[in-house]
């Protein structure tokens, strides 16, 4: 693999984190637990949406084969998708989702800050404009930790679990891997190790403040960078692609 | 006690001299097209009436995020996914602006959706009928919210101010929906043989409850003339449903769909379409709690809110004691 074929393969993962995310999403759709919640889910899945598309129609080009946004997203096989582990997991209850949302994106957040900086002009754009969406989810998944956090004894309990339950899935996004490297070192892309630490900062902060405590670094999941997902992916993808598989070649 | 009360009735007169002068300068006002606003004395039934109306136009937002949100994970394209969602996230937007408008009346949004999970309050029954296929999207769309529209344009000059300010926007994004739907359907009519059939199976299911949702023929409709009166209804339903189904069947014919009515034909003389009688009897069904997904919609929604219950209760825990600690 070149750094120009790991570019490729970066975008590629770019979009499914975006695309993934904002599926599980959809699923909270009608299902908040306040009106206000409702807009703000929505809002923000479409705004993953939106990255995808950018994410995905960038990748199109890039390869030159003809292939669409679409196909990315509806005619690959789960081995193909390198979106992370964390992403694909089931919502659970409010705090669980929450949670994930909140790891995720302060994590996302800075990815996409040191993309704003690297060689490749078309990511920085991207980047440039996906961030200014990020900084918002990043501010109200963490007043939404706080809350819970320091809400009811209850709520405190709850997604403090959902904290410890969900900490083994943020080792994947630092592991840097051959990809990664490449995209580092040919196209000054992100330095993960310097990220991770800017994230435990980040999220140090807000979960002290929520009265919460930090779960210690244990055995760590990895995989779905390079495809390997759980077995929740395959009925994700199932149904995100069924009228795809079904009606090939139609046109919507 | 004789001059005492002799004195009441003389009060009881006054009062009801002086209610009568407020109710008539009240329909003045309607009548000179004024805007009512909601600090303005109004008469307690069309207070009513309007918390019944607008309230029920809120639910039925909320409520109608479920037939289409059943769709959002399986829609077929990405554009397709971000179109809709952001549709449903509109439906969220018009809930919540309807419920504001309603609590200017002095009713709470929490009262509201007391009333609406305890199954008191009603919502629009033609989302008890289930979305089947992707075409059932584009039937909501053009159908659903096309017979929305020719409701709720008049409302943008309903009488109650805030109600009227609120359905402008309501109506601008409504016909954005609209146009999607029908999109849906050409994509569709224009694609393969199985694509139109769907297409055709989506029109045939929700053809009749589209017209149902212009209410009961207007001999039978028992708030339109005190509505018409305080000009928050301007057209009867029958009227409305006329426009409907003239516009409609033009789009189907474009389409190359069929209405499924075997009475329907465009009348010479009058210059409309004349339709094939609605069953009313499926209507009340429906109404009545008997359609197809009335207790799965229900339920879901207090499901949702049930569920919720722990996150309100945080949230207002610890606004609780960022006021302490602010006071402190």
């Amino acid at each position: 693999m070149n750094s120009e074929q790991a570019l490729n393969r970066y975008t590629l993962r770019l979009a499914d984190n975006a695309l993934i995310l904002a599926q599980r999403m959809l699923e909270l759709v009608a299902a908040g637990p306040e009106l206000e919640e409702e807009l703000a889910n929505a809002n923000f899945a479409l705004d993953y949406i939106g990255q995808a598309r950018m994410f995905y129609s960038y990748a199109a080009e890039r390869e030159g084969q003809g292939r669409t946004e679409d196909d990315f997203a509806f005619m690959r096989d789960e081995h193909e998708f390198g979106n992370l582990l964390l992403l694909e997991q089931p919502n659970g209850h409010f705090g669980d989702a929450l949670v994930r949302q909140f790891l995720f994106e302060i994590f996302y957040r800075h990815l996409l800050d040191a993309l704003t900086q690297c060689a490749d002009q078309r990511l920085r754009e991207i980047a440039a404009r996906a961030i200014k969406e990020v900084d918002y989810h990043c501010r109200h998944s963490s007043q939404w930790m706080i809350r819970l956090g320091d809400g009811t004894g209850f709520s405190h309990a709850r997604v403090q679990a959902s904290l410890d339950d969900a900490w083994r899935f943020t080792g994947e996004m630092f592991v840097a891997d051959d990809v990664d490297k490449l995209m580092q070192d040919g196209f000054d892309g992100p330095d993960l190790a310097a990220i991770h630490a800017l994230w435990r900062r980040d999220v140090g902060k807000v979960v002290a403040e929520a009265t919460l405590d930090l779960p210690a670094d244990e055995w760590m999941a990895d995989g779905g960078k390079q495809g390997r997902h759980s077995e929740h992916f395959g009925f994700l993808l199932a149904e995100m692609q069924y009228l795809q598989r079904s009606f090939p070649g139609a046109t919507w | 006690m004789y001059t005492q009360g002799l004195d009441q009735a003389g009060k009881d007169k006054q009062l009801a001299s002086e209610a009568e002068d407020r109710l008539s300068a009240f329909q003045a006002r309607v009548d000179a097209e004024e805007k009512i606003e909601a600090k303005d004395w109004m008469p307690e039934a069309y207070r009513r009436t309007l918390v019944r109306q607008i309230s029920q136009h809120a639910h039925s937002e909320i409520i109608g995020m479920q037939p289409e949100g059943n769709w959002l994970t399986r829609a077929p394209s990405l554009k397709r996914k971000a179109i809709l969602l952001a549709k449903v996230q509109d439906e969220a937007g018009h809930g919540l602006y309807l419920y504001s408008a309603a609590e200017t009346l002095g009713v709470s949004r929490d009262q509201m959706v007391a009333d609406l999970l305890s199954g008191k309050a009603k919502y629009s029954s033609i989302f008890n009928y289930p979305t089947l296929s992707w075409a059932d999207i584009g039937a909501i769309g053009w159908l659903v919210d096309g017979a929305a529209i020719m409701n709720q344009i008049p409302l943008c000059r309903c009488s109650y101010g805030p109600y009227a300010r609120a359905m402008v926007r309501v109506c601008k994004e409504e016909s954005f929906h609209q146009r999607q739907g029908f999109d849906i359907m050409h994509a569709l009519c224009s694609g393969s043989d199985k694509q139109k059939a769907m297409a055709q199976d989506a029109l045939d299911r929700w053809w009749w409850p589209s017209l149902m949702m212009f209410g009961p023929n207007d001999s039978e409709s028992k708030h339109s003339a005190q509505s018409m009166a305080w000009k928050i209804k301007r057209f009867s339903n029958d009227e409305l449903r006329q426009k409907f189904v003239d516009v409609t069947v033009q789009q189907a014919d474009f389409l190359g769909l069929s209405i499924p009515d075997d009475d329907l034909q465009f009348d010479d003389t009058t210059g409309h379409y004349t339709f094939g009688e609605i069953d009313w009897q499926e209507f009340l069904d429906v109404i009545a709690g008997n359609g197809p997904c009335n207790r799965q919609r229900l339920e879901k929604r207090k499901q949702a809110h049930d569920d919720g219950a722990w996150v309100r209760e945080a949230a207002q825990e610890y606004a609780l004691k960022q006021a302490a600690r602010t006071a402190a």
